[in-house]
C-alpha cells in the first residue's frame, strides 16, 4: 500500500510537472486561439470536477450549478470594473460600491463566498429532494438567477452586455485554480465527508440508519461546487470581458453536464477526460461549421450543425458507455479510493447487469 | 370594471392558461409515471406541430386541415423521440434519461433553428376564433374559450379512457409497478408507445392553441412552456395524472394572481416567484400536493 | 416441463446465480429453499425473462427461455408472483385480477375463472371494488395469487408468499398452494419458512450463494441434517455478505 501510495504520488508529481511545461510551451508560443480553447479548457474542469462532486459522489442531480458561476462572474465583475468605467456603465450603483475597485482575487473570493453562502441557504431547502424534484427545484433556482441578473439593471446591466470587465485572467490563474479544485474534491471524496456522500448516493435510507446526516452531506456538496463554480465563473468573465446573462443559462448547463456525462459520473478523472474530449470536439466541429474545403468535395457552412452532433453523440454516449468514457473507474488514482467497492455496486444498480431492458 | 368583474376576468384567464399547462402536464406525467423520464424534448412538440400547421398554412391548407396536420406532425416526431431515444436507454438511471431528454431537445431546436432561421414567424388566427364573447363588461377571447373547451373535452376522455379502457388500466398498472406489470405478461412497449402518442397529441394541441394565442412562433417556443408543464407536475405530484391536471390550473392561477398581485416594478421577475413558490412548495409536500407524503420507497 | 442447466446470473458486478441446475415436472410442486441472497428470486426473474443468464440453458415445454422476453415467458404460460406482493395498489381488486388475465383473450372463459378466484379466497370478493393498497398483507397476497392464477399458468412461482405474515395466514395461503397442487397445477415455490414449504412439496433444491447444495425428494430433504440446521432458526449468512439479489 505505502509503495502503490508513492508511485502514485510520484505520478501526481510528474503529472503536475508536465501540465506546468505545457502551460509555459502554450503561454510562450502558442496562437491566441490554442490559448483560448486551454484556458477554457481550464475553467471547464473546474466546473465539472466541481459538479461531479454533487452530482457524481452525492447523487444530487443539480442544473444549477451555472447560477452559481453567474453570481461569481457577476460579483467579481462588479468589484473590478474600473471605477470611471462603473460611473458610465453602472451610475445607479449603490455608493459603496460604485467607488471600489478590488484586486483580482479578492473580488473572485467575494463572488465565491457570496455564492457558498447563498447555496448554504438555497441548499437548506434544495437538499431535503430527490431526484427528479431536485432537477427541477434546481433548474427553478438557475431559472431565478436569471431572472435576476435581467431585471435589476442597477447592479447588472440587465439584459445589455455588461463589459469593460479588466482582462486579468491568465492560464496560470485558470489552471492553478482547476488544479486546487480537482485537488480539494479528490481530498474530500476520499475522505469521511466523500464517504458519507458517496453512502447518501447510493442508498439514502441506509445511510441514515448509519447515522449519515444526509443533509448535512448533501448541502457540503453543494456549498463546494457552488463555491468553485463561481470561482470558474469569476475566470470566466475576467477572459471575455464582456457578457450578459444569457451566457448563463440553459446552453452552458447542456455543455457541462454533457462534459460530465461523457467523462463519467462518479470518477475526477472522468471528468477532466470528459473535458477534454468534448471541448476538442466542439472545436473541432465548430469549425467545421464554417464549411469544409477538401479539395474535390466541399462541405457548405451549416451553423447549428455543431450543435446537432453534439446532442447526437451525447445520445449515442449514454446508450453505448452509460457510465462514461472511463466506465465510471478513475485513472491510476482508483486504486486508492476506498470507496471502490461501494461504487462498483451502486454502478451495478444503476445499471442493473444482465437486465433486459423492458 | 368593478372588481368581480376583474376578479372574473381574471379567473377565466387563469382556467385558459391553466388548461394549455395542464395539457401540456398530462403529457409529462404519462411518460414519466411509466418511465420516470422527464421529457424535457416535450416541449419542442409544441415546436414542431406549430411549425407543420404553419406550413401547412403556408401551402393554402385551411385552418382545421393545418391544425390537425400539426398535431400528427406533434405525435409522430414525439414517437420517434421515443424509439430512438429513449427506448434504447430503458432501464438506465433516471439521470441519464433526463440527459437525453436534453439532448434531444437541443437536437430539434437546432434542427428546426437550420430550417426555419431563429427569426420569430407570425402564426395567424383563423377567422372564428378572432373575435370574442362580451357580455356584462366582460371579454373573453374567442382562443381562449377553445382552449378552455378543449381541455374539458380532453379531460373527459381521457378520464374515460384510463379508468375504463383495458389499455388504460394497463397504463395505470404501469406506471405503479413497471415490473409487477411486466411479470404480468403486459406489453410493455406498447403501454410506452401509447403514452408517448397521447402526451405528443396534446403537445401539438397545445402548440397550436398557443401559437394563436401568442400570435408567432419561433424554434425555441417550447423552452418555457415545457418548464411550466414540469412545475404544473411536480406540484400536482408527478406521475399522478389528475395531479397534472390540478397542478396545471393551480400554476395558471399562480401566474395570475402574482401578475395581479406583484407591485409593477417586481412583475418581471414573476417567474422568479413562481419557482420560489414551488420550491416552498416542495418542502412541506416534497412530492407535491397530490403526491404520498411518505418518503420514497426504496 | 422447466428445465434449468447449468445457468449463470450476474448481477452487476456480483455473479448471483453459479451454474445451478434444476427440473420441474408437470404437475408437480417443487420448492426452492435457501437463505437471503442465495439466489432464490434471482432465480425467479431469470425464468421470467427479467433478467438475462450470461450461460447455460432454460427450457420450458421445447421453448428455449434464455433470450425470451418477459412478455414472451408470461405467453407461455409461466406466471410469477412476486416477493412482496406487488399488487397495483392504486387499481382495484377486481383490477388487480383483470391485469392477470393480460395474456389471455378468452373473455367468458376468464369470467368464470374471476368467480373461481374469489370462491378461492372469498375475501378478495367482498373487496373487489377496493383499491388494492386498502388491504391487509393477507389479502394483498391472495390477491396477487389470484392475479397469477387468472393468467391460467402452464407453471406458477410463487416468491416467498410467507413473507411479513402471520402465522395463521400462512397456514391459509399454504392451504390454498396445496389446494392448487391437487388440482395439478405446477408449482415453483421459493420459500425461506423451510419448515411449511417441505410439508406441501414434492421434491425440493437448496440453494447456498447461488448454487444448488442439496436435491430431492421432499421426504430425503427432510432426513437431512443441513434442513435442521435450517429448522433450527439458522438463516446462514451468505458467504460473501454482498449483494441480495432478491431485494
Amino acid at each position: 500500500m505505502a509503495t502503490a501510495r508513492r508511485s502514485n504520488l510520484l505520478a501526481v508529481l510528474l503529472s503536475l510537472l508536465i501540465l506546468v511545461a505545457a502551460l509555459l510551451v502554450v503561454d510562450l508560443a502558442a496562437s491566441a486561439y490554442i490559448q483560448r480553447v486551454v484556458m477554457g479548457l481550464g475553467i471547464s474542469i473546474i466546473l465539472v470536477v466541481s459538479l461531479n462532486l454533487l452530482n457524481g459522489f452525492t447523487g444530487v442531480f443539480s442544473l444549477g450549478q451555472v447560477g452559481f458561476m453567474a453570481i461569481g462572474a457577476y460579483t467579481a465583475a462588479i468589484l473590478t470594473l474600473p471605477i470611471s468605467l462603473k460611473s458610465v456603465n453602472l451610475p445607479e450603483l449603490p455608493a459603496w460600491l460604485g467607488e471600489v475597485q478590488a484586486p483580482f482575487l479578492l473580488a473572485t473570493l467575494a463572488g465565491a463566498i457570496l455564492a457558498t453562502v447563498i447555496a448554504f441557504l438555497v441548499g437548506l431547502s434544495l437538499m431535503r429532494l430527490t431526484g427528479p424534484y431536485v432537477a427541477v427545484a434546481t433548474l427553478g433556482f438557475l431559472v431565478i438567477v436569471q431572472v435576476i441578473l435581467i431585471n435589476w439593471d442597477r447592479m447588472t446591466r440587465g439584459a445589455r452586455t455588461f463589459s469593460g470587465v479588466p482582462p486579468y485572467t491568465t492560464l496560470w490563474w485558470v489552471w492553478g485554480w482547476a488544479v486546487l479544485t480537482t485537488y480539494v474534491v479528490w481530498r474530500l471524496v476520499r475522505s469521511a465527508y466523500g464517504r458519507r456522500m458517496m453512502a447518501v448516493r447510493d442508498n439514502e435510507v441506509a445511510a441514515q440508519a448509519l447515522g449519515v446526516s444526509v443533509m448535512r452531506a448533501r448541502l457540503l456538496a453543494f456549498c463546494v461546487s457552488a463555491f468553485f463554480a463561481a470561482i470558474a465563473g469569476s475566470l470566466w468573465a475576467h477572459f471575455f470581458t464582456s457578457f450578459s446573462p444569457k451566457a448563463f443559462y440553459f446552453a452552458e448547463t447542456f455543455s457541462i453536464i454533457t462534459m460530465l456525462v461523457i467523462g463519467g459520473m462518479g470518477s475526477i478523472s472522468g471528468s477532466i477526460v470528459g473535458v477534454v474530449f468534448v471541448t476538442l470536439l466542439s472545436e473541432i466541429l465548430r469549425n467545421a461549421e464554417r464549411g469544409i474545403n477538401l479539395g474535390f468535395l466541399t462541405i457548405p457552412p451549416v451553423y447549428g450543425a455543431s450543435q446537432i452532433i453534439m446532442s447526437v453523440i451525447f445520445v449515442l454516449a449514454i446508450i453505448f458507455r452509460p457510465k462514461g468514457l472511463l466506465g465510471g473507474r478513475e485513472l491510476d488514482l482508483g486504486r486508492l479510493l476506498p470507496g471502490r467497492n461501494r461504487r462498483a455496486e451502486a454502478e451495478s444498480r444503476a445499471v442493473g447487469g444482465d437486465e433486459r431492458p423492458s | 370594471m368593478n372588481t368581480i368583474q376583474t376578479l372574473i376576468q381574471q379567473t377565466i384567464n387563469a382556467v385558459s392558461i391553466g388548461s394549455l399547462y395542464a395539457l401540456m402536464a398530462i403529457g409529462l406525467a404519462m411518460v414519466f409515471g411509466i418511465l420516470r423520464l422527464i421529457n424535457f424534448a416535450h416541449g419542442d412538440l409544441i415546436m414542431v406541430g406549430s411549425y407543420a400547421a404553419l406550413l401547412s398554412l403556408v401551402l393554402g391548407a385551411p385552418f382545421w386541415a393545418a391544425g390537425l396536420i400539426g398535431i400528427a406532425a406533434s405525435t409522430i416526431v414525439g414517437l420517434a423521440m421515443e424509439r430512438v431515444a429513449y427506448r434504447p436507454i430503458r432501464g438506465a438511471p433516471e439521470v441519464a434519461m433526463l440527459l437525453t431528454s436534453f439532448a434531444v431537445t437541443i437536437f430539434l431546436e437546432n434542427i428546426a433553428i437550420l430550417i426555419f432561421s431563429p427569426t420569430p414567424r407570425a402564426f395567424p388566427t383563423p377567422p372564428i376564433l378572432s373575435g370574442a364573447l362580451e357580455f356584462g363588461g366582460l371579454r373573453i377571447s374567442a382562443v381562449d374559450v377553445l382552449a378552455i373547451l378543449v381541455a374539458a373535452v380532453v379531460l373527459v376522455l381521457l378520464t374515460f379512457f384510463i379508468r375504463r379502457s383495458e389499455a388504460g388500466v394497463g397504463m395505470r398498472a404501469a406506471s405503479q409497478d413497471l415490473l409487477a406489470a411486466r411479470l404480468m405478461g403486459i406489453n410493455i412497449n406498447r403501454v410506452i408507445v401509447m403514452a408517448f402518442a397521447i402526451g405528443s397529441a396534446l403537445a401539438g394541441v397545445v402548440g397550436i392553441l398557443w401559437s394563436i394565442r401568442v400570435g408567432k412562433i419561433d424554434p425555441l417556443m417550447g423552452f418555457y412552456p415545457v418548464l411550466k408543464a414540469f412545475v404544473a407536475s411536480v406540484i400536482g405530484g408527478l406521475g399522478s395524472l389528475p395531479g397534472a391536471v390540478l397542478g396545471g390550473y393551480v400554476l395558471g392561477f399562480l401566474e395570475i394572481l402574482l401578475q395581479g398581485l406583484l407591485p409593477s416594478s417586481l412583475t418581471p421577475y414573476r417567474d422568479a416567484f413562481v419557482f420560489i413558490i414551488l420550491i416552498v412548495l416542495l418542502l412541506f409536500r416534497p412530492n407535491g400536493i397530490l403526491g404520498s407524503t411518505e418518503k420514497e420507497k426504496i | 416441463m422447466l428445465k434449468l442447466e447449468d445457468v449463470n446470473v450476474q448481477y452487476g458486478n456480483v455473479r448471483a446465480l453459479k451454474g445451478i441446475s434444476l427440473e420441474v415436472g408437470e404437475g408437480e410442486l417443487v420448492t426452492l429453499l435457501g437463505a437471503n441472497g442465495a439466489g432464490k428470486s434471482t432465480t425467479l426473474m431469470t425464468i421470467s425473462g427479467i433478467l438475462r443468464p450470461r450461460g447455460g440453458h432454460i427450457t420450458f415445454e421445447g421453448h428455449d427461455l434464455a433470450r425470451a422476453d418477459a412478455y414472451d415467458v408470461v405467453q407461455l404460460g409461466i406466471i410469477q408472483c412476486p416477493e412482496g406482493r406487488r399488487i397495483f395498489g392504486g387499481l382495484t381488486v377486481l383490477e388487480n385480477l383483470r391485469m392477470g388475465a393480460s395474456r389471455r383473450h378468452d373473455r367468458p372463459a376468464v369470467q368464470a375463472d374471476l368467480e373461481w378466484v374469489c370462491e378461492l379466497f372469498p375475501i378478495l370478493g367482498k373487496r373487489l371494488y377496493q383499491t388494492g393498497a386498502t388491504l391487509s398483507g393477507g389479502e394483498q397476497q391472495m390477491l396477487a395469487i389470484g392475479r397469477a392464477l387468472i393468467a391460467r399458468p402452464r407453471l406458477l412461482m410463487l416468491d416467498e408468499p410467507s413473507l411479513g405474515l402471520a402465522p395463521l395466514i400462512v397456514r391459509d395461503i399454504f392451504n390454498v398452494i396445496q389446494q392448487l397442487h391437487s388440482q395439478g397445477v405446477t408449482i415453483l415455490l421459493v420459500e425461506q419458512n423451510a419448515r411449511q414449504a417441505l410439508q406441501i412439496a414434492d421434491r425440493g433444491y437448496l440453494l447456498e450463494t447461488g448454487r444448488v447444495v442439496l436435491s430431492g425428494p421432499v421426504s430425503e430433504l427432510r432426513a437431512n441434517p443441513e434442513i435442521e440446521r435450517f429448522y433450527l432458526g439458522g438463516s446462514a449468512l451468505p458467504m460473501d455478505g454482498k449483494h441480495p439479489a432478491a431485494t
